[in-house]
């Protein structure tokens, strides 16, 4: 799950990490309030799920209250585009007021799993700003990498290490030290996926602060985190995908004319690849789940109508240890009741598949039964281009 | 024995009186496999199902000779119970289970190196987990541990190791006619416990198994390793399949380990990497079985 930046933000000062003060607000009239309250010289940022804001004209810096207000009735309501948003952008709902600060240094820390040892992974880098798989591309000898042990939690010395690699000296040396070692009891604590702070901030003063933050949070460890799911903002998701969520459907929405529909991931995934070397593109990703239960295909056939692109789809489903007779059971039944504007291919596999094609053939319904997934995939393709 | 399970195998079940617990012992029992009880704190003593129901996995061990764990219990328990079946001595943990916190999967494997380290300085066999989010394994005609459905499967040469569930049934579908040696799902978390180099180190060791398929999908660096490995040490020929070509960067495609972060885990790169070390890759999941038939015994 992701957070805005303020949000992030909010959860670093409970860990005691330092960040610049700062106000959200949704209107004018409180930008301008909370710059006054921040001193007047403030900076001004769009709160959306994705980085890449300042290129896109989503930070900016305001000199007085007043034009903290204008920038902010300009700033709501826009559609940034940044390059991680994607051509449509992200609509601009709310505004971080943010005190100015005088900058020295620009520094980059982030913590995030490394599958490949089974621990978090402490990333440091001069080069603050940049993002990291770009200095990783150029120059990866320029990013110093601190794994934590996640029993233990970040010794001493592998924060000084941490601050000894950004190069830094005396105050700034000594807060980077405290900075890291609650940052990484930050992100234990809240089981966090990612932790980014880009940039680390040290200001002219000599403090050390989380100029921009970015916090991702592990998905199956979130019953524990109650404030963190209140944080979630149906907004920056997509409509369709939230409402899949609701019926426990894997949904993913995806710019093709063939929906798909499939139990398990894995097999989903290779559908999708499927569909595309028969000369498709796929509408969708989207897992039923184990089970393929007459509800659950109905629910699904919603979502994927839903979708005005959807020319075709393909179900396809291997059965397992459900019998093909009730899998195809529950699509005739789901189809009857949702009603199919479009050709549906069916590809079933598993214990009594032959009856379950039959059941598929008797029921009436504009059903294209296939046999194995290359079948399957040149059948809905040539339909979706209307070849059916 | 073919790899890791065979008939002699004795399995309890974690999480027994539970609906999928149940489900599936019943289904693993049917198949031939010796399910010899489960657990259930607070239940021990009692009998479901046939199955003598015992509170602790110690006390199953000691009682009903069990040297694997099958677990089917929820997620926010389910790190606890792998590190409980690791402290009974249970040499096979498959932990079916899926949604465990990163944080409890990074807990249990500390925890694990450490029984183990215990284990072999105690001249006895350390516990090898497979899983978490997986399927389980099955050595056809011989045991199925796990969510399988067993009739799929014919015994043969062919060993299958996967990431994905319902991916590695369209593998033993594919290759209904030669059979199967042994298949094993490592599951779609970030932190598996058995990974792919495990699994083709001991089909690479197994007589029965004569060529391998490999499934990989988007996220991670599993198959690059496997690749490399598969170079350095594997003679028998590997047909991989890597499902996810077409999947959207930064976003998770059901299982937790698929993703594509910072243009790192593409299936591109790893189809590259495989290639590279002299694997038959497949651009079609179809294509697999005929691969193998094509490779296999060349």
């Amino acid at each position: 799950m992701k957070v805005h930046e303020y949000q992030a933000k909010e959860i670093l000062r409970r860990y005691g990490v330092p960040t610049p003060r700062g106000i959200v607000v949704d209107n004018p009239e409180d930008a301008r309030a909370a710059a006054k309250e921040l001193g007047g010289r403030v900076v001004v940022k769009a709160q959306i799920h994705a980085g890449g804001r300042g290129k896109g004209g989503g930070v900016k810096l305001a000199k007085s209250a007043d034009e903290a207000a204008d920038l902010t009735k300009h700033m709501l309501g826009m559609t940034l585009v940044t390059h991680q948003t994607g051509p449509e952008g992200r609509l601009v709902r709310k505004v971080l007021i943010e005190e100015a600060l005088n900058i020295d240094k620009e520094l980059y820390l982030g913590i995030t799993l490394d599958r490949r040892i089974g621990m978090p992974v402490v990333m440091a880098s001069k080069q603050g700003g940049m993002e990291i798989e770009e200095v990783a591309e150029r120059d990866p000898k320029a990013i110093h990498r601190e794994p934590i042990d996640a029993v233990l939690g970040a010794q001493p010395f592998q924060a000084r290490a941490v601050a000894n690699a950004l190069g830094l000296e005396g105050d700034a040396y000594k807060k980077c030290v405290d900075f890291m070692q609650k940052l990484m009891r930050c992100y234990i604590e809240t089981d966090a996926s990612l932790a980014e702070i880009n940039p680390l901030l040290v200001t002219k003063e000599g403090n050390v602060l989380a100029l921009d933050c970015k916090m991702n949070f592990d998905d199956n460890a979130l019953f524990r985190h109650k404030d963190i799911v209140e944080m979630r903002d149906l907004h920056e998701e997509d409509p369709l995908e939230v409402e899949a969520s609701s019926f426990n459907l894997n949904y993913i929405k995806l710019d093709g004319n063939v929906g798909c529909m499939v139990n398990g991931a894995g097999l989903a995934m290779a559908t999708m690849d499927i569909v595309k070397l028969a000369g498709g593109e796929p509408a969708n990703f989207l897992d039923v789940g184990g089970g393929a239960s007459a509800e659950q295909v109905k629910n699904a056939f919603r979502i994927i109508l839903s979708d005005k692109n959807v020319k075709a789809i393909l179900i396809n489903i291997f059965g397992g240890i459900m019998r093909g007779d009730r899998i195809a059971e529950g699509v005739v039944s789901a189809s009857r009741e949702v009603g199919l504007p479009v050709p549906v291919v069916v590809r079933l596999e598993g214990t009594n598949v032959d009856l379950g094609k039959q059941i598929l053939k008797d029921s009436g319904l504009p059903l294209i039964t296939a046999d194995g997934m290359w079948d399957a995939a040149q059948k809905v393709v040539a339909a979706a281009k209307g070849q059916a | 024995m073919a790899i890791w399970a065979d008939k002699n195998t004795r399995v309890i079940v974690q999480g027994i009186t539970g609906r999928e617990g149940t489900f599936h012992a019943i289904q693993c029992r049917d198949y031939g496999t010796q399910v010899v009880g489960g657990v259930t704190p607070g239940k021990g003593g009692t009998t479901h199902e046939g199955f003598a129901v015992f509170n602790s996995v110690r006390e199953a061990r000691e009682k009903a000779a069990a040297n694997c764990s099958l677990i089917f219990v929820p997620p926010p328990f389910a790190a606890d119970a792998v590190m409980e079946a690791a402290d009974a001595g249970m040499e096979l943990i498959i932990c079916i289970t899926e949604g465990i916190p990163v944080n409890d999967m990074v807990k249990a494997h500390d925890y694990l190196r450490k029984s183990n380290a215990r284990r072999v300085a105690a001249g006895e066999t350390p516990s090898r987990l497979i899983g978490p989010n997986c399927p389980g394994i099955i050595t056809p005609g011989e045991a199925k541990i796990g969510i399988m459905p067993g009739h799929i499967h014919r015994p043969g040469p062919i060993g299958i190791v996967s990431r994905s569930g319902t991916l590695t049934y369209e593998a033993v579908g594919q290759t209904r006619e030669i059979g199967q040696s042994t298949a094993v799902g490592i599951g779609g978390d970030p932190l598996p416990g058995t990974n792919f180099i495990d699994c083709l180190e001991a089909f690479e060791a197994d007589p029965k198994t004569e060529a391998i398929i490999m499934i990989g999908e988007i996220g991670g660096s599993a198959e690059e390793e496997a690749a490399a490995f598969v170079k350095a040490n594997v003679k028998k020929p590997v047909v991989a399949f890597i499902a996810g070509q077409t999947a959207p960067p930064g976003r998770r495609m059901g299982h937790a380990g698929a993703i594509i972060s910072g243009g790192k885990g593409t299936a591109a790169e790893k189809m590259a990497a495989l290639q590279a070390a002299g694997i038959h890759v497949v651009k079609a999941p179809s294509e697999m079985g005929a691969k193998v038939r094509e490779v296999w015994g060349k």
